[in-house]
C-alpha cells in the first residue's frame, strides 16, 4: 500500500494528539484525583425506598466536616433540595447518595462538578468537598415527564459557626 | 445518459427514498424551530410546555432516524447500482423493504404526534432515547421494529447486488463505493442488535403487560450499545459522498482509494465499542469499563482525521486542477457557486468544529462538566445536522437532476442555500456549546429556573438565547429553501432543456491496485469487530444481568 509522506506525518500527529488526550484524562483520574460516578453506591428497589436509608432522606453528619446526604429523586421534586434546600456547613466533605423512585432523572448542581444520571434501582454516590459558603441551583437535566422543567432545587453551602443541623 | 435511463427502477427507489427524507426533514425541521423559539422563551405560542416533549421526540425520532435512514438508502441504493453497474437483482424485493420502513416509520410518527391530540389513546413522549421505565404506547415499539427491520432488508438487498456482481466478477476489487455500502451495512448489522434486543425482548413485552419490570440500567447499556453506532450510520453515508462525489465536484479526483479502504474497516471495528461514553455519569457501571469506552472512543479519531487529510487533498488536487496556485490559491478557484459543491465542503467545515467538542464529550471525567447540558445538543447538530443533513443536501443538488431527468430549478436559491445553512448553525450550535458550558441542561422546555442562575463563560446568557432563536429560525428558512429547489427540479418536468450533469465518476489518484487484498475481507474484519466488541460489552453486560435480567426491575410509567 502506497502512503503519501504528508499522510504518514498527518497520521503520526493524529496519533500523537489521540494518545495526548488519552493521557490528560488518565493525569485527571490518577493525577487530581477527579473520581467517576461508579457502582460502589450498590443497587436498591426503587418499589420499596421507605424500607432503607432513603425512607428518611436528608442530611446526617457522620464525623467531623463529614456528610452524608440522601436524595430522592421523583417526578417532579427533589426530596431534599425542592421544598426545602439541601444545607451543609462549609469546609465540609459531602458525600451525595441520589436515587429515583420512578423514572430516570438528572443531578446537576449548576457550577460545580457534580453530575449524574438518577437511575431507578442505582444509587448514584458522589463526594464534594465544600469549601466556602454559597448557594447552588439544583437542576434536573433528563427528561422526566411532562413537568420535568419545573424540577429543580437548591443546595446552601452555609457558613460554620451558622450551620444547625441538615434538614 | 443520466442514471435515470440506465435505471429507470433504480432510480424510482431512489426518488421515493428521497422524497420519504426530505418530507421528515422538513417536519422535523418545524419541530426544530419550534423548539427554539420555545426553549429560549422568545415565543411560546405554538405548543404548551408539556407539549414541547411531544414536539422535541419527533424532532428526534423523524430527524436523527427516518430522515437519515431513508436519504442513506437513497444514496447508498444509487452508489450500489451505479458503481456495480447493475440493478438491484428483484424489484419486489426492494419495494418490500422500502414499504417495511415507511409503515414503521408512519406509525412511529402517528403514535408520537398522538401526544398532541388529547383524544388520541396512543402517546410516546419518550424522546428519541426512549429511557425505561417512561413507557410510550406499544405501537411506537412496533413501529420501531418494522422500521429497523426494513433496513437489515435493505442492506441484504445491496449485499445481494454485490453477490450477483462477484459471481460475474471473480477475483476483481470490490468498487468503492459498494464496499462502503457493504461495510457500513455490516457495522450497522453489528450494532443494531442492541435496541432490537432492548425493544423486543424487554420493551416491548413489557409495554404489552407480558412481563412487569425491566431493568432500566441494562436497557440503557442496550440503547447506548447501539446509540453511538448510529451515529456512524447518520457520518458513513456523508463519508461516501465525501470520498467519491466531492472530489468530482471540486474539479479533481480522490487522492486515495486505499486509504479511504481503511477509514471505513476503522470505523466497522471502532463503532460499537465506545458505547459506555454516553455512560460515564451513570451509577452502576465500573470505572474501568468507562476507561475502556474513553480509550476506544478516542481511536474513534482517527478515521475521522485520515478522512479530513484524504478529502482536503483531494479538493486541493481539484482546485489546482482549475487553475488555483500557490500555497492556499487553490482555495480561491474552487467552485463556492456550485451548491452541492458548497454544501459538502460547509458541511465539512462544521464537522471538524463538532469533532472537536465531541472529543470533550468522550473526555471521561471532562464529561462532568457538559453532561447533558445543551452542550451536547450543541455537538450533535454540528454532526447529524450539519455534517449528514447539508451533506444529503448537497448530494441531493448533483444526484435529483439524474434521478429525474429534469435540470436543477430555482439554481439561485440552491446557490445561496447552503450559505444560509452554515450561517444558522453556527449561531445556534456555538450558543449551544456556551450554554452548555454554562451548565444550562438540554432536552428541556423552559430552562428558567427560579433559584438557579446560569453563569455564562462567554457572554451573557440573554445573548445566547437569542443566537438560539435566531439561528434555529435561519436553519429552518434555508430547509424551505432546499425543499422549493428540490421538489421544484422533480415536478417542474425537463422542458426542452438537455441534462447538464455529467454523473461519471473520475478515477482516484490512487486506486485499489495499490491497497493490500486483505481489505476486501469482509469476514475477517466483521469477525475482529466482534471480538473487539465482545471485549468491550461481554464483563460489563455480565455484571448488568447476573443479578437477575429483569432485576432490579422498574414498573412502567406511561408517559
Amino acid at each position: 500500500m502506497e502512503i503519501h509522506r504528508f499522510e504518514k506525518l498527518w497520521t503520526a500527529a493524529a496519533l500523537l494528539l489521540i494518545v495526548g488526550l488519552i493521557a490528560t484524562v488518565t493525569y485527571g483520574t490518577v493525577g487530581a484525583g477527579v473520581k467517576m460516578v461508579d457502582d460502589s453506591g450498590g443497587t436498591v428497589d426503587a418499589g420499596s425506598l421507605g424500607d432503607t436509608e432513603f425512607g428518611d432522606p436528608g442530611v446526617t453528619q457522620v464525623g467531623e466536616n463529614q456528610y452524608e446526604v440522601h436524595v430522592v429523586a421523583r417526578q417532579f421534586l427533589f426530596q431534599p433540595g425542592t421544598t426545602s434546600p439541601i444545607r451543609v456547613p462549609a469546609n465540609s466533605e459531602v458525600t451525595f447518595y441520589i436515587t429515583s423512585a420512578d423514572v430516570v432523572h438528572g443531578f446537576e448542581v449548576a457550577g460545580t462538578n457534580i453530575n449524574v444520571m438518577v437511575i431507578p434501582g442505582q444509587v448514584a454516590e458522589i463526594t464534594v468537598r465544600f469549601d466556602d459558603p454559597g448557594q447552588y441551583g439544583i437542576v434536573c437535566h433528563e427528561y422526566c415527564g411532562a413537568g420535568h422543567h419545573t424540577m429543580a432545587g437548591q443546595l446552601v453551602v452555609v457558613p460554620e459557626d451558622e450551620y444547625e443541623g441538615g434538614s | 445518459m443520466a442514471y435515470v435511463d440506465d435505471f429507470p427502477t433504480d432510480a424510482r427507489i431512489v426518488r421515493w427514498n428521497m422524497a420519504v427524507a426530505f418530507i421528515s426533514l422538513g417536519i422535523g425541521g418545524l419541530f426544530g424551530m419550534i423548539q427554539a423559539l420555545h426553549r429560549t422563551g422568545i415565543f411560546r405560542g405554538f405548543v404548551s410546555s408539556a407539549d414541547y416533549y411531544t414536539v422535541l421526540t419527533g424532532h428526534g425520532v423523524l430527524l436523527a432516524l427516518v430522515f437519515t435512514t431513508f436519504a442513506l438508502s437513497g444514496l447508498f441504493t444509487w452508489g450500489v447500482t451505479r458503481s456495480l453497474d447493475r440493478p438491484l437483482p428483484s424489484p419486489r424485493f426492494t419495494m418490500g423493504w422500502f414499504a417495511l420502513m415507511l409503515l414503521g416509520s408512519i406509525i412511529a410518527a402517528v403514535t408520537i404526534l398522538g401526544g398532541l391530540v388529547p383524544s388520541m389513546p396512543f402517546k410516546a413522549d419518550v424522546l428519541f432515547t426512549f429511557y425505561a421505565p417512561m413507557q410510550a404506547h406499544p405501537a411506537f415499539y412496533i413501529g420501531l421494529v418494522f422500521f429497523v427491520v426494513g433496513s437489515w432488508l435493505a442492506g441484504v438487498d445491496w449485499f445481494r447486488a454485490y453477490w450477483g456482481w462477484r459471481k460475474d466478477n471473480p477475483g476483481e476489487r470490490i468498487p468503492l463505493q459498494t464496499f462502503m455500502v457493504l461495510v457500513t451495512m455490516l457495522m450497522w448489522y453489528i450494532s443494531s442488535i442492541g435496541v432490537a434486543v432492548e425493544v423486543l425482548f424487554f420493551l416491548l413485552p413489557w409495554s404489552l403487560g407480558l412481563i412487569e419490570a425491566v431493568d432500566p440500567l441494562l436497557t440503557r447499556t442496550l440503547f447506548w450499545y447501539f446509540g453511538h453506532p448510529v451515529v456512524y450510520f447518520w457520518l458513513m453515508p456523508a463519508y461516501f459522498i465525501w470520498y467519491t462525489v466531492l472530489p468530482k465536484l471540486s474539479g479533481g479526483r480522490l487522492f486515495s482509494d486505499p486509504l479511504a479502504r481503511v477509514v471505513f474497516i476503522l470505523f466497522l471495528l471502532l463503532s460499537t465499542p465506545v458505547g459506555f461514553h454516553h455512560q460515564y455519569v451513570d451509577p452502576g457501571i465500573p470505572e474501568g469499563f468507562k476507561f475502556i469506552a474513553m480509550t476506544n472512543t478516542m481511536f474513534l479519531l482517527l478515521p475521522s482525521l485520515l478522512t479530513a487529510f484524504t478529502v482536503v487533498a483531494s479538493i486541493e488536487h481539484g482546485g489546482r486542477q482549475r487553475g488555483g496556485e500557490g500555497r492556499l490559491g487553490w482555495l480561491r478557484s474552487l467552485p463556492w457557486d456550485e451548491p452541492a459543491f458548497a454544501g459538502c465542503v460547509l458541511a465539512g467545515l462544521m464537522f471538524a468544529a463538532g469533532g472537536f467538542s465531541g472529543m470533550i464529550n468522550a473526555g471521561m471525567n471532562i464529561n462532568y462538566l457538559i453532561h447533558n447540558t445543551l452542550w451536547v445538543p450543541g455537538h450533535f447538530h454540528l454532526t447529524v445536522g450539519t455534517a449528514s443533513a447539508l451533506t444529503f443536501m448537497a448530494a441531493g443538488y448533483w444526484l435529483f437532476p439524474q434521478i429525474t431527468g429534469n435540470r436543477l430549478r430555482f439554481r439561485s436559491l440552491a446557490t445561496i442555500q447552503p450559505y444560509v445553512w452554515f450561517i444558522g448553525m453556527t449561531l445556534m450550535s456555538n450558543a449551544m456549546h456556551r450554554a452548555g458550558l454554562a451548565g444550562v441542561p438540554r432536552r428541556t422546555a423552559e430552562p428558567q429556573y427560579d433559584a438557579v442562575s446560569f453563569q455564562g463563560v462567554v457572554g451573557g446568557i440573554s445573548e445566547m438565547r437569542l443566537q438560539i432563536a435566531i439561528g434555529g429560525t435561519i436553519l429552518f428558512i434555508g430547509l424551505v429553501l432546499y425543499l422549493i429547489v428540490i421538489f421544484g427540479t422533480w415536478f417542474g418536468g425537463s422542458g426542452n432543456d438537455t441534462l447538464r450533469v455529467n454523473s461519471s465518476l473520475p478515477a482516484p489518484l490512487s486506486g485499489p491496485e495499490h491497497s493490500p487484498k486483505i481489505l476486501d475481507n469482509l469476514k475477517l474484519w466483521t469477525a475482529v469487530a466482534i471480538v473487539l466488541i465482545a471485549l468491550a460489552y461481554g464483563l460489563p453486560l455480565w455484571a448488568l444481568v447476573s443479578d437477575g435480567l429483569l432485576a432490579p426491575g422498574s414498573p412502567p410509567i406511561p408517559v
